[in-house]
């Protein structure tokens, strides 16, 4: 925490959300841990000048608020606007959980299963593209008109996005046999659901991770957008809410929450990703 | 019948013949190969690549099934991986999400038994690994991961122990010291090794007896006795005995790839009058 003390240029508080992000970006970029106090510097310098250089060029040229809001409005609607925000944030969480908890455990079950047949593999990977390469916000409208307003529909439209998306990740390492590691395991006399649960499995780890880093994001994605076609909660509402009001920084705010929201997934499945498949580089 | 010391042979391969399907059509790898293995004997197999050496040992493994024939281990036949044989692969085949010590109880996991603390340390302490059970793979040398992969093949105390160019690829100076690892482990506890290699040198240091194999379909071509008093040094192999059965059994192969297709041996267990 010593680092929010090095940037006196921030004006105290009302950075705190940028804050966040800085950190976990440094903690991403520089791999495994942070090398020196010069690179801190260096990372923390260049964000100063970023921020309060876009600060400075908006006051130069008096850009309108409802153009691009100055990040010190930004930092400030984050503030004042949080209470208000948090609610959605909470709804937006709920349906990205819900609906990448049931995407990410069908997909994954898929991957395996399938894998195993390489026939029946054939015959279902082109509908799996479909899937992925389909947005699944397409669905939204058709979704609520059958489900309604409620968070049915953004569940469904999350774990549509996101279980293809874990699916055919996880099915490339499911793939990945090594003849050598299973003939190993065969000569101690295993079976077939050993030799899944022991080779197989693991040898897919760091792909799965993959899988469901790209598939959380998606539903990120899909549950916000969702959100903005209809329904009157959830972050993605309070996009088209405030912007139809032109509350630009509350506007923006919401916008960085949705950063910081991404960032922390990505930076969630990177820690998992080296905590239990750092031996593949 | 060469050293029949006990009546039945640990393992007897009998008219082993492997065909595999592919897509250019059948492909004969090995064809009516057979062979005693003696208990406690070391026998090496070389030939020319391409002779059906690893197929054959893969079928003794039981990990491949031949196409006729059989193997017989204490006179039962062999239809699938046993315990009783141990398999040292090409490379080192360290699970390399595992550590060292996951590694070498990976067998027991697999067959749901509990190692010998005891003699899983005394091989660790041997081939000089231990201290490193919480090392993972890559962090271990070429040399060492192969020494982890022969204490894994030992662990769990195979009455067979089947390798398949164990050392091929290590440096010259790794290999010898590996050479007399296995023959110092070897003469503590004996068991019957059957060791497929791409070096004589390394065929005769080690061995009792040395098959050479014809190249495809493999044939046994020819069986040599090697009678080097144990424990070799390193010093036998500069001597004249040595260097003359290094060249027989070269230009022997040399011979056999020079004049392919190679005629057909005849079928039959005689060992080369040595």
């Amino acid at each position: 925490m010593s680092e929010t003390d090095a940037i006196p240029e921030f004006k105290a508080g009302h950075a705190a959300g940028g804050d966040v992000g800085l950190n976990n970006m440094s903690a991403l970029t520089s791999g495994p841990g942070i090398k020196s106090f010069g690179e801190v510097l260096a990372i923390l310098v260049v964000a100063v000048i970023i921020i309060g250089g876009t600060e400075l060029l908006l006051n130069i040229f008096e850009v309108p608020q409802y153009v691009l809001p100055k990040p010190s409005e930004i930092a400030l609607a984050l503030v004042t606007e949080f209470p208000l925000i948090a609610p959605h944030l909470g709804y937006t969480l709920v349906e990205l959980l819900a609906g990448f908890a049931i995407g990410a455990t069908v997909g994954l079950v898929l991957a395996a299963v399938i894998t195993q047949f390489p026939f029946v593999e054939k015959i279902v990977t082109p509908y799996i593209l479909l899937l992925v390469t389909t947005p699944m916000l397409a669905l939204v409208p058709l979704l609520i008109l059958r489900f309604g307003f409620g968070y049915e529909p953004r569940i469904i439209a999350v774990a549509l996005a996101s279980g293809p998306m874990v699916m055919i990740n996880a099915a490339t390492g499911f793939r990945r046999v090594d003849a050598g590691k299973i003939a190993l395991a065969r000569s101690y006399g295993a079976s077939t659901f050993q030799i899944f649960w022991k080779v197989r499995a693991p040898m897919a780890l760091p792909m799965i991770f993959v899988g469901l880093m790209v598939g959380s994001i998606f539903g990120l994605l899909t549950a916000v957008g969702a959100e903005m076609v209809g329904g009157g909660f959830g972050l993605g509402n309070r996009l088209t809410s405030y912007s139809s009001m032109i509350q630009m920084p509350q506007f923006f705010a919401v916008v960085l929450i949705l950063s910081i929201l991404g960032i922390l997934i990505y930076v969630l499945f990177f820690l998992l990703g080296k905590k239990f498949a750092s031996w593949e580089a | 019948m060469t050293g029949g010391n006990s009546g039945h042979p640990k393992l007897r391969v009998k008219g082993a013949t492997k065909v595999y399907q592919t897509r250019s059509g059948d492909l004969l790898a090995i064809d009516r190969c057979s062979l005693d293995i003696q208990e406690r004997e070391i026998v090496s197999i070389v030939g020319p690549s391409g002779s059906g050496k690893t197929t054959l040992l893969w079928c003794m493994s039981g990990l491949h099934h031949l196409t006729a024939g059989e193997v017989l281990l204490d006179g039962k036949p062999v239809n699938g991986p046993t315990r009783q044989i141990g398999m040292v692969f090409q490379e080192a085949n360290l699970l390399p999400w595992r550590d060292l010590d996951a590694n070498i109880n990976f067998p027991f996991e697999i067959m749901g038994t509990k190692p010998d603390r005891v003699w899983v340390d005394e091989l660790l302490n041997r081939v000089g690994l231990e201290g490193f059970g919480g090392k993972f793979p890559r962090e271990l040398s070429g040399g060492m991961q192969q020494r982890a992969a022969l204490v894994r093949a030992l662990s769990y105390k195979p009455s067979v122990l089947l390798m398949d160019e164990p050392f091929g690829a290590l440096d010259a100076f790794t290999r010898e010291e590996m050479n007399r690892l296995v023959e110092e482990i070897w003469l503590d506890r004996p068991t019957t090794i059957v060791l497929i290699t791409h070096s004589i040198e390394e065929a005769i240091f080690l061995s009792d007896r040395i098959v050479v194999m014809s190249p495809r379909p493999g044939r046994v071509a020819s069986i040599h006795k090697v009678d080097f008093q144990r424990p070799r040094s390193i010093e036998i192999m500069a001597t004249k005995e040595v260097f003359d059965l290094t060249n027989t059994i070269k230009m022997e192969i040399i011979k056999m790839q020079q004049r392919q297709p190679a005629k057909p041996a005849t079928d039959a267990i005689q060992p080369a009058a040595e």
